[in-house]
């Protein structure tokens, strides 16, 4: 059973970003699928499923990589700017604790986000296709691997807030995204590289977070099945990546003094 | 057992950009406050008050020595379930209603969720804010969160209630409101550790005070004592046209009104001013001591560098 006063700080997380209107973008994201829906429709000839399926679920994807990220850079830094984390620490709450509730908070946040976003595919699915094939549970997996994506973001942004400032931790967290969806090449150049190179690549290429691997949208939308063996390895890799990253940002904040 | 002891205790903060310098934010500091006393911690802002409250709340860690609260550690969860905190100028989340902050705080503090909701009630009642528990915080003025901010200090009825400026944005009923609400605490036998740069707070309220400046302790003691062992001032006042040379070269305050003269002047130079009256055959009316306040003591101990930032009540 989950530590009750994890639980309330991360209710406490989740309320705050639904009141913030942080859900407001599924408006955004609503729009975007009606518009793409509809255009698809009207210009492609037996592609509308493979165009959907890859814009919605990159959309998906971008719209929860910028929230985890601006909301992930300010978990910590803005607690301490505003004093908000001087009464919860000077109740019986240990600093580990606090910093868990945020992370299942946002997770949860982005993972109730997700959910909205994915009817909103396949609501676009059925508008142009009019009707679902066997293949589609696939885009499930990809929804997924999605929010795996979300989990190691927001434990990243949770790590740097626990140590810098939001723009400092907004820059680190997004290109390491970035890199880290590169980072199949970065291990194929780390496998061909020799000495002190070859070297810092391998280290430098187990030390990003595998985004690459998580991103299976083009082969559910080609119809492509997602071994089950991907599916297990993902969620171990995610876990573990996670739980480094969180116990990182648990040593820092540990120490850390709030002025 | 005091209910506070601390020993020692030391911080030192890196400074610069490379972290190479050190700032002194408080001298070794040794307090012990016993149960059920309410405890004034006084100095001018910057003065190692703040500090040392983020010490003993676990903020902070102390560059050296040691304190406890309630016999325990301080980062004892069993001893911070135990004790309240109000921070300085408090901001809350914003995005909750009073209620839901206090149910919130309540929630972290271990309470009883079935006696949580009538203890949010009667909370919210202490401080005056029943009419506006529903609503957000974000909609508060600075008043009204300084009294949530005592409201979930005292929610769970903790022995021990740590006050960082607790008078702070309140006008003159909300200070006097606050007042009442800490004699009541200490009514109900808590011990109140509060600290503060309005004196006259403190004279009214604190079975003791302490005095820091510039980190260090530089005095300690009930009220009445502290303020007896500064050097007193009488005032003399007599009927007659003008001021003896004799006691115009003490460098006493003079004022006139009509025929009226009035002096204050050091109580060891009394003896020797009323002689100089009885020479000129000046007719004396009254001798009355000045009484000593807490500011003067005040002043005695930081200077009057210090006393401007000392403040009076309404400033």
């Amino acid at each position: 059973m989950m530590n009750t006063r994890i639980l309330h700080i991360a209710t406490n997380t989740f309320r705050e970003a639904v009141r913030d209107r942080v859900l407001y973008n599924l408006i955004a994201f609503a729009l975007l699928m009606s518009a793409a829906a509809v255009l698809v429709g009207q210009i492609s000839i037996q592609i509308e499923r493979l165009v959907v399926i890859n814009l919605g679920l990159t959309a998906v994807s971008l719209f929860g990589i910028v929230i985890a990220i601006f909301i992930g850079i300010g978990l910590v830094s803005k607690e301490i700017d505003k004093r908000t984390l001087y009464t919860v620490l000077s109740r019986p709450v240990r600093r580990w604790e606090f910093i868990a509730g945020k992370f299942f908070g946002l997770s949860g946040t982005l993972v109730v986000n997700t959910f909205f976003m994915a009817i909103g595919v396949f609501a676009a699915l059925a508008y142009v296709s009019h009707h679902f094939e066997r293949s589609d549970v696939g885009i499930l997996v990809a929804l997924y691997f999605i929010i795996l994506q979300f989990v190691i973001i927001t434990a990243l942004a949770l790590f740097f807030s626990s140590f810098s400032t939001p723009i400092f931790s907004a820059i680190f967290a997004f290109w390491l995204f970035v890199i880290g969806s590169f980072a199949q090449d970065l291990r194929n150049f780390a496998a061909m590289a020799h000495g002190t190179t070859g070297l810092l690549a391998t280290g430098a290429a187990y030390l990003i977070p595998n985004f690459s691997a998580l991103n299976v949208i083009s082969q559910v939308a080609h119809g492509e099945p997602v071994p089950h063996r991907l599916i297990l390895l993902n969620t171990a890799y995610v876990l573990v990546y996670s739980a480094a990253v969180l116990s990182g940002a648990v040593l820092i904040f540990e120490r850390r003094n709030l002025k | 057992m005091p209910a506070i002891e601390i020993v020692d205790l030391e911080k030192i903060y890196a400074a610069g950009f490379w972290r190479k310098r050190s700032k002194r934010a408080l001298q070794p500091l040794n307090l012990a406050i016993a149960e059920g006393e309410i405890f004034g911690f006084l100095g001018p802002n910057g003065a190692g008050k703040t500090t040392t409250l983020k010490i003993l709340m676990g903020l902070v860690f102390p560059t050296a020595g040691t304190a406890r609260i309630l016999g325990m550690k301080l980062d004892d969860p069993r001893m911070k379930a135990q004790i309240g905190f109000l921070p300085e100028q408090p901001y809350f989340y914003d995005h909750l209603t009073a209620r839901e902050l206090l149910r919130y705080y309540g929630q972290l503090s271990g309470m009883d969720p079935k006696q949580l909701s009538r203890k949010v009630d009667t909370a919210l009642e202490q401080v005056k804010l029943s009419g506006s528990a529903n609503v957000q915080l974000r909609k508060f003025s600075k008043g009204m969160l300084q009294r949530a901010g005592i409201a979930q200090a005292i929610l769970h009825d903790p022995k021990v209630v740590f006050l960082d400026e607790p008078m702070s944005g309140l006008d003159p009923m909300g200070r006097r409101e606050v007042r009442t609400l800490i004699e009541e605490l200490k009514g109900q036998g808590k011990t109140v550790f509060f600290s503060t740069h309005i004196l006259s707070d403190a004279e009214a309220l604190c079975d003791r005070v302490a005095i820091i400046h510039q980190g260090e302790l530089r005095g300690i003691g009930a009220v009445a004592e502290l303020t007896a062992s500064v050097h007193g001032k009488v005032e003399i006042v007599w009927q007659g046209g003008a001021v003896p040379a004799g006691i115009r070269s003490m460098g006493a305050e003079c004022h006139s009104a009509g025929d009226t003269m009035r002096v204050i002047l050091p109580e060891e130079n009394q003896d020797t001013a009323l002689e100089a009256l009885r020479r000129e055959h000046l007719r004396l009316i009254s001798v009355v001591p000045v009484r000593t306040s807490l500011e003067d003591y005040f002043v005695a101990q930081l200077g009057t560098s210090a006393k401007s930032e000392a403040v009076s009540p309404g400033t």
